[in-house]
């Protein structure tokens, strides 16, 4: 460790806990309460990135969550590795791996180096100009770019951290424990506000914690000790919690916001085991106190970017808070006086100041003169034109400005240092603001955007709000807060207070060198390595809103969100073009406000939680009986039964061959079920479904399509009359909540008349559909007492019966084209009954079947599935269903669309059957259809939307949508594959049974 | 997140709520009688308001009641809920 960069023992560092850490491959040590960023400087290490575009060396600038260039990569890598973490805001811990991003071979020696030099070439939009042509290639140029430039590696194992999501409610939300956000939370909680009061840093107190001057004193005591004091006194305070470590990420509408708070980032590594990670915050809160403060400016200069060169308010935090010196030979560089509270509180601590560089005119306010009285070397009017130094700043060049600010005149002044503070003045930080949708307005004395409009019930106060000495501070603090939470008074309204008033500004967005701007390399935004001459070739170019400039320069683009370089942008555009900065408007600051991790969002909702998975009553049963599973919407749904060493493709044949040779059983209790009573039930149904339903006999079933009103397919499914004003409708499985959506819909809004209830009964039944030549049989076994014969018990009808005394239903309907049994009982007698039916079955060889053979066997008979032989763009009258649509009914949903001149004409898509020649091939779902391959382009008449093998009728069988297709019966068709083109005959998308003789065999 | 004051439940959070377009679109009494344009018109024209606009909600996890809402859609400011069937209690 080089000696003598720490300082004083500091009151936020625990300096006799020494941490170990690794940067780069190296060990360090720090202490506890250091940064990342502080243990380095205090290590000397200054260079720790390179730049995005031209690798130029880059060090620590800010000493807080707007750090544009320590951005590194933690923990190697292991599975707890994390990309573009600020090295500004992690808190070192014995165990702690860090890495240099965006730099190869490594930091010191770095081959994209090259891009500097080459830097003329690489203007503004250069990606886009270079790479964007031909499009065919940008493939290649990717892989190039993406090695080169990719800021971090995202980790390649899962996440082993613990995340979890809790939501809050409270009274009064403040945001930013410093001095304005800890009264302004101690007020409303004493006020019986029920109050959270959050901060992003480990300790409350923001910037006056460590304000200890004379230039800011509170009742006689140094700021800083007076906030001491009122935080200690925080903890007897009622209805006040507190959450540090705790950043907001978003604010949106209705005062909801979103925090990260960070529970183990900072712990060593065997301590964060088990634990929780982060938790994301949902708050929603009556009232919300922004206090989130400023952040300082940069100035724009040539060279600006070099290691050594740290905004002052950091270079004063870093030695006030964690006792580090970040350099021994400094400058500072200002257009203000918060400079030279740097510059004092450093030479009180010893630190050599080489000069103060004022681009203002000499300056007569208490602190200047405070700081030309110890004897610091000012230049007033002067300005910096150039830097020297290459991993680390060595000298800077410095010459008169101008009146105007536009030219430097004179000779050049060199002077050494190895450390230059630049502050430019302050930014309030209203990213949050303007997230929850807040209108900014321009402050042309100070240069800033304060919020004007407030969209809910917040307030902003603070520097936040463009408030920036102690004095106007606390005086509108007690002034605005008694308005905003209706109080007579504050415990704040009597103190006594001595703080130093800025009386002279200057601000230039882009302070001139003696070099012509195009020699010059003027950074606005540090990380994406956009210049002042970036944004003026773009101005150039022709672009004028503020947001494409940011696009094609990249401005503001990066992990930083421009938070350093957004205002001096606009500055230079407002400069350029001429626009008044009021007029020209900001970027939309969106959310998040710092970077959250996946973790963090998706809380608990990962693997097994990752989304609801529904099951059936009999799902154990399949699970013992090795079936396969697919998802169908949150379902788990038996896909097929493997017997040992079968493929798919083998089970699926087995299965569908026993379902119509001997018997088949199939779990069907997914499909989704509306119970409809009410007096008008059967005028309702008429009016969703396509055919007609008043004259549907109790205890009889129909099948129904349901359109939507443009005419299109929605749904299809059985419905069956339970009794004269009680029906039961299926649905099918993935459609059910959004048919029942839908149902209620048209009968809360359009047929309010209507007596008609709807109740989603899906789950309460379990449904077992036994098919096949041996059905009766088995269904008469298990229900001795149930008359099954054709007269009495035909295809289409109902049955009440009982089981073991327990009620259930039974119709005979078909979706396989074999007669078959559906028995409907109460969802927890499911698997018993389904035991009952395979041992009846028994002897009939029953075999059990998934979704995969279901589908086989409807194919064969030529049924739909809605979602997979249609996709919304298709009439009943496309799908060859004409039988389905009644002419009679005067109205049903999507009548009308039904002969609308596009739905009327003939070379629509079609459904049709498809076979191959060779009966062998089976064609791959979703193949494009054609009539000639030779014609280019190449005309595609439509897709296969279903195709199996046919076992029962041994050769390949499809169903597709075609062009025209009705007309086509017979027609040789193309389609062309990756390495062949098969040849296929339109044909009837009835492939077996057409005389449906096997529903009655 | 809008909190939305339900008609049937009182104030909920946004995310129990379905948004279901343009309110006050009667579905015609005789389509039968509609040329295609007059069809076309009810089945696929809609208002795209920047400023109040009027729209159908449902409570879908909740009551799941449909109900029409008033709404400023530059800043989402809910000016008024009612149910369905009854006049907008403002203009
Ligand atoms: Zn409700």
């Amino acid at each position: 460790m080089p000696k003598n960069l720490r300082i004083n023992s500091s009151n936020f560092i625990d300096e006799t806990t020494r941490v170990s850490f690794k940067f780069d491959g190296k060990t360090y040590y720090g202490f506890k309460g250091d940064t990342l960023a502080s243990a380095l400087i205090a290590n000397g290490i200054h260079l720790v990135a390179r730049s995005f575009k031209y690798h130029r060396p880059r060090g620590i600038m800010t000493a807080g969550s707007e750090e544009p260039n320590a951005i590194v990569q933690i923990n190697g890598n292991t599975a707890y590795t994390e990309p573009n973490v600020r090295a500004t805001e992690i808190e070192i811990y014995d165990g702690l791996e860090a890495s240099s991003q965006n730099c190869w071979p490594n930091v010191n020696f770095d081959i994209g180096g090259i891009n500097n030099i080459l830097s003329p070439l690489l203007p503004a939009g250069f990606y886009y100009k270079t790479f964007m042509w031909p499009a065919s290639f940008w493939e290649k140029y990717e892989y190039f770019i993406r090695k080169s430039a990719g800021l971090g590696k995202s980790p390649t194992k899962p996440d082993p951290d613990l995340y979890e999501h809790k939501y809050i409610h409270c009274d009064v939300l403040v945001i930013g424990g410093g001095i304005s956000g800890i009264m302004a939370a101690k007020t409303a909680a004493e006020n019986n506000y029920k109050t959270l009061l959050l901060d992003e840093k480990p300790h409350l107190g923001g910037t006056t914690i460590y304000q200890s001057s004379e230039f800011n004193k509170i009742n006689n005591q140094y700021s800083s000790k007076w906030l001491e004091n009122e935080i200690s006194n925080l903890k007897n305070i009622k209805n006040l919690e507190i959450k540090t470590r705790t950043s907001v990420a978003a604010y949106h509408g209705y005062n909801f916001l979103l925090a990260r708070e960070n529970l183990t980032d900072h712990l060593p590594l065997n301590k964060k085991k088990d634990k929780i990670r982060q938790r994301l915050l949902k708050i929603r809160a009556k009232k919300v106190i922004a206090a989130t403060g400023s952040i300082e400016r940069p100035l724009i200069f040539n060279n600006n970017d070099r290691p050594g060169i740290i905004l002052s308010s950091a270079i004063k935090k870093y030695s006030d808070y964690y006792g580090v010196v970040c350099g021994k030979e400094n400058i500072l560089f200002t257009n203000n006086d918060s400079a030279y509270e740097t510059a004092i509180s450093l030479f009180n601590k010893g630190i050599k100041i080489n000069a103060i560089i004022d681009i203002r005119e000499k300056v007569n306010s208490e602190i200047t003169n405070h700081a030309e009285k110890i004897g610091i070397k000012i230049y007033n009017s002067y300005t910096i034109v150039d830097t020297s130094g290459y991993r680390r700043i060595k000298e800077v060049s410095i010459m008169k400005l101008s009146k105007d600010g536009q030219s430097v005149t004179g000779s050049k002044i060199k002077i050494k240092c190895n450390c230059l503070g630049i502050s430019g003045g302050w930014t309030p930080a209203v990213h949050l603001f303007t997230q929850s949708g807040g209108k900014l307005k321009f402050d042309n004395e100070d240069n800033v955007f304060i919020p004007s409009k407030y969209p809910s019930d917040q307030i902003s106060i603070g520097s936040c709000n463009g408030e920036f000495d102690l004095n106007t501070i606390i005086k509108n603090f007690n002034q605005n807060i008694k308005n905003f939470l209706g109080i007579d008074k504050t415990s704040f309204e009597d103190l006594k207070i001595n703080s130093t008033k800025e009386i002279l500004k200057r601000n230039i967005w882009l302070l001139p060198s003696d070099k012509a701007i195009g020699k010059c390399k003027p950074f606005v935004d540090f990380q994406n390595d956009a210049t002042a001459k970036d944004i003026k070739l773009a101005l150039r170019e022709g672009f004028r809103s503020i947001e494409h400039v940011k696009r094609y320069t990249t401005t503001g683009m990066g992990t930083d969100q421009g938070k350093l370089g957004n205002m001096h942008a606009l500055g230079i555009i407002s400069d350029t073009s001429g626009v008044k900065m009021s007029d020209l408007g900001t970027t939309t600051f969106r959310p998040p406000y710092t970077p959250l991790t996946f973790g963090t969002i998706v809380g608990r909702n990962v693997g097994e939680f990752f989304d609801i998975f529904r099951k059936t009553p009999i799902h154990d049963w399949h699970v013992d009986n090795n079936a396969e599973f697919e998802n169908v919407g949150q379902w788990k749904r038996a896909w097929y039964y493997p017997k040992k060493g079968e493929s798919m493709f083998d089970a699926v044949q087995r299965e569908s061959k026993a379902a119509r040779d001997g018997a088949g059983i199939l779990d069907a209790s997914t499909l989704g079920k509306i119970d409809i009573q009410g007096s008008d039930a059967s005028e309702f149904l008429n009016r969703v479904y396509t055919n007609a339903w008043s004259k549907l006999a109790i205890g009889k079933c129909r099948y129904g399509l349901m359109l939507n009103e443009d005419g299109m397919v929605y749904d299809d499914g059985v419905t069956t009359r339970l009794n004269e004003n009680h029906y039961i409708m299926t649905t099918t499985t993935g459609g059910a909540a959004t048919v029942l959506g839908k149902l209620e819909d048209y009968l809360q809004t359009e047929w309010p008349e209507l007596d008609v209830y709807l109740t989603s009964v899906t789950d309460h039944f379990a449904t077992i559909s036994v098919c096949g030549p041996n059905s009766k049989k088995i269904v008469k076994k298990v229900i001795p007492d149930l008359d099954l014969s054709d007269e009495e018990f035909p295809h289409m009808s109902f049955k009440n019966a009982k089981i073991d005394n327990i009620k259930c239903r039974v119709m005979r309907i078909s979706f396989t084209g074999e007669q078959s049994y559906e028995i409907n009982i109460q969802a927890n007698f499911g698997k018993s009954v389904w035991e009952k039916c395979m041992e009846a079955g028994k002897e009939f060889n029953i075999t059990p079947y998934g979704t995969e053979t279901m589908h086989l066997l409807r194919a064969e008979k030529g049924f739909i599935i809605v979602g997979q032989d249609t996709d919304a763009t298709l009439t009943p009258i496309d799908l060859q269903m004409n039988w389905i649509v009644s002419k009679k009914k005067y109205d049903f949903i999507g009548k009308r669309s039904l002969y609308r001149s596009d739905t009327i004409r003939e070379d629509r898509k079609q459904l049709v059957g498809i076979v191959t020649e060779d009966p062998r091939e089976v064609l791959e779902e979703g193949a494009q259809i054609v009539a000639d391959v030779s014609k280019k382009p190449v005309e595609m008449l439509g897709h296969i939307t279903s195709s199996y093998f046919s076992p029962n009728l041994n050769k390949s069988i499809a169903l597709g949508v075609v062009k025209g297709g009705k007309n086509m019966l017979g027609k040789k068709l193309f389609i062309p594959m990756k390495n062949k083109i098969i040849s296929v005959h339109v044909a009837d998308p009835v492939f077996l049974d057409k005389e449906n003789k096997r529903l009655n065999a | 997140m809008f909190i939305i004051n339900c008609p049937y439940c009182g104030e909920r959070e946004q995310s129990e709520f379905k948004a279901g377009g343009e309110a006050h679109i009667e579905r015609p009494k005789q389509p039968t009688e509609l040329s295609d344009d007059q069809w076309a018109e009810y089945l696929f024209m809609r208002k795209n308001i920047k400023g109040i606009q009027f729209e159908r909600w449902v409570h879908v996890h909740g009551c799941r009641k449909w109900f029409n809402m008033v709404r400023d859609t530059t800043n989402d400011q809910i000016h008024a809920v009612y149910k369905m069937g009854e006049k907008p209690p403002i203009k």
